[in-house]
């Protein structure tokens, strides 16, 4: 019976709608205004895209330092399309083609270049966004070259996010504990012995880096849709780095680690508005320390899951009970 | 005809600069397995150092480079000491952010002490202002300079590394570092050693840049350093003739791009070329391809 019945499932899926309603709720009260509406959509897309790079890098120890060139793409297709014509479909069908083109991109270049180990495979895929940039810099007539994309009209708002968010961490989450997920573990610990055990490496490999673009190309997608305004320099090497310091801050390979890293980079970028002039030198220095004082990531490879709640709901009850 | 040597010349003084950082990171790469992204803000510290000793302290262009090579000799050795060698036992990933942020670090710190605007280095005097012409090619006097003192270091290098103990610990340690320890070489003076070089040629980059271009801002290192460490792949990560070699080459394919008139896509040129030469031939056009062990 306990079996047929399992509660973890149905725990988390309250505890997900529960967020949704407490959020819209603040949000239609205006307890959270566009400030920080705006830092929650960053949150979201941050988690989208730590989550997706996760899979690349931490999941399957492909070391890419070019995610921001997939979410480059994703932005344009779906900026140009809603600037055709604004309407909810067309966002829709813009995110979609976006993170199509973007996987069909990680495809044309995952396919040779996979074959690098370690260090090449991050200057390849560096050299590849910083191509697809030049390139958007370069298409003048379509793109507006480097002066970029303005006045894209917002469709993106809480429930879509919430949706487009959750939707991509559940895929990622089950991908990885699919017998594939576990091919591509076994490919990022030891990949002549993966190879050795019947793992098709190539078409893992292939297969993580294209589902890691795809979902770059949504959250670019969503940041257009928001942020009304897109440019080449927005999706440069900067971005890339931003992305892999919230997997490597949460841990390689734990999809929680990367939700927290994503969340606590979004709040303290926040935060250091503020100190706009020191900003940069506090977010290098911080970088430093935490990679010499914890280099393995705030969760190291474990996740957090629902029952860390159920931990710490039998703490409190035990100091209860010692009262 | 006269066109296309007048692009070779331009290509050889480029390709100095780019074959003097790229040393740098040829060598870090080659001894401890790190692509030391701040090398190519020590190139930027290296013309600022010039700039002020030039432009504020007065001194003649010789002083300035050898202060901007001290200078950023002392500041490759003391980030090696500070930031890399507390991870030298953690993972490359750890160590290649730790190296993204002391590359921040310094181009931001850099843009709130001396501001983000462009700075002019003085007007030149004496030799330095001079052209010389044969026939319809113009070749300047800072470019006989930049390519002169970058043949001088590199011959020095070749002789510090080939002929010296230093040398030969160096290129102990990059072979095998284990092995290099147990036979009683100091691995961390040599590490150490090898920024303080690297570092030195960087400075020294960054000063002839100034001079040649004649304009600094403190993020100039960005693009230069990566072009550099492209050139550093493309002559086998590791080895030292060979980032002479690709320093050159991508030098000559930037020039020759601009000069056929797509001078908005010579970056991506390059990039294009890294891929393709990835590709090809993973281990660089010097290096050989070794299969891993199992």
């Amino acid at each position: 019976m306990k079996r047929l019945l399992n509660v973890r499932p149905v725990k988390g899926l309250i505890l997900l709608i529960f967020t949704y309603i407490i959020i819209q709720l603040l949000i239609s009260v205006n307890l959270i205004n566009d400030y920080l509406q705006a830092t929650l959509t960053t949150i979201c897309i941050n988690i989208i895209l730590a989550v997706s790079l996760n899979l690349v890098t931490g999941v399957t120890g492909q070391f890419s330092l070019g995610h921001a060139g997939f979410m480059s793409i994703g932005a344009y297709t779906c900026a140009l399309l809603l600037l055709k014509s604004p309407t909810v479909p067309t966002f829709l069908l813009g995110t979609l083609l976006g993170a199509l083109l973007a996987s069909l991109v990680g495809f044309l270049v995952g396919l040779p270049t996979l074959r690098l180990r370690g260090d090449y495979l991050a200057i390849a895929t560096l050299g590849m966004a910083e191509i697809i940039k030049i390139i958007f810099i370069n298409l003048d007539e379509v793109t507006n070259g480097p002066r970029g994309l303005s006045g894209i009209p917002r469709f993106v708002n809480w429930t879509w996010l919430f949706i487009f968010t959750v939707g991509i961490v559940l895929l990622i989450r089950n991908f990885l504990r699919s017998s594939h997920g576990r091919a591509c573990i076994a490919i990022r610990e030891d990949e002549i012995a993966a190879e050795t055990m019947g793992i098709n490496t190539t078409w893992y490999k292939v297969l993580a880096f294209v589902i890691g673009a795809f979902c770059a190309g949504i959250a670019g997608a969503l940041y257009a849709s928001y942020f009304y305004f897109i440019k080449p320099d927005l999706f440069g090497f900067l971005r890339s780095v931003d992305i892999l310091v919230m997997v490597v801050l949460g841990g390689l390979g734990s999809i929680s680690g990367s939700i927290l890293a994503a969340i606590l980079l979004a709040i303290i970028s926040t935060l250091l508005q503020s100190f706009a002039e020191v900003r940069m030198i506090l977010y290098a220095l911080s970088l430093i320390v935490i990679m010499i004082f914890r280099p393995q990531g705030l969760m190291g490879t474990r996740e957090a899951s629902l029952s860390v709640f159920t931990r710490l709901g039998r703490l409190f009850a035990v100091e209860k009970g010692e009262k | 005809m006269e066109q296309l040597l007048q692009q070779i010349i331009n290509g050889i003084s480029l390709g100095s600069i780019y074959a003097l950082i790229a040393l740098g990171y040829t060598m870090v790469y080659g001894i401890i397995k790190l692509i030391n992204f701040a090398h190519c803000d020590i190139y930027m510290i290296g013309a600022y150092v010039g700039y002020v000793c030039m432009a504020k302290l007065g001194l003649g262009f010789v002083p300035s480079l050898f202060a901007s090579m001290l200078v950023c000799t002392l500041l490759g050795v003391v980030i090696e000491k500070i930031a890399y060698k507390p991870l030298r036992n953690a993972t490359r990933i750890a160590a290649l952010i730790t190296a993204i942020g002391v590359s921040l670090f310094l181009e931001y710190t850099t843009m709130f002490f001396a501001t983000p605007n462009v700075r002019t280095y003085p007007p030149m005097t004496g030799f330095m202002t001079r052209t010389f012409k044969f026939g319809g090619i113009v070749i300047s006097s800072q470019q006989i300079l930049i390519v002169l003192i970058t043949v001088i270091l590199m011959v020095l290098l070749q002789l510090i590394v080939k002929k010296t103990r230093i040398g030969k610990a160096m290129r102990a340690v990059s072979l095998d570092k284990d092995a290099a320890e147990l036979m009683g070489i100091n691995v961390d003076s040599t590490i150490s050693f090898t920024f303080a070089l690297g570092s030195a040629l960087a400075g020294a980059a960054g000063i002839l840049v100034g001079v040649y271009y004649n304009s600094i801002n403190p993020l100039m290192g960005v693009l230069p350093g990566l072009k550099a460490f492209v050139a550093a792949v493309f002559g086998g990560i590791g080895i030292i003739p060979g980032a002479m070699l690709g320093g050159y080459v991508i030098g000559f394919i930037e020039v020759m791009v601009s000069g056929l008139g797509y001078s908005m896509y010579r970056d991506a040129v390059v990039f294009a070329i890294l891929i393709l030469i990835l590709i090809v031939r993973p281990a660089g056009l010097l290096g050989k391809n070794t299969g891993e062990k199992v």
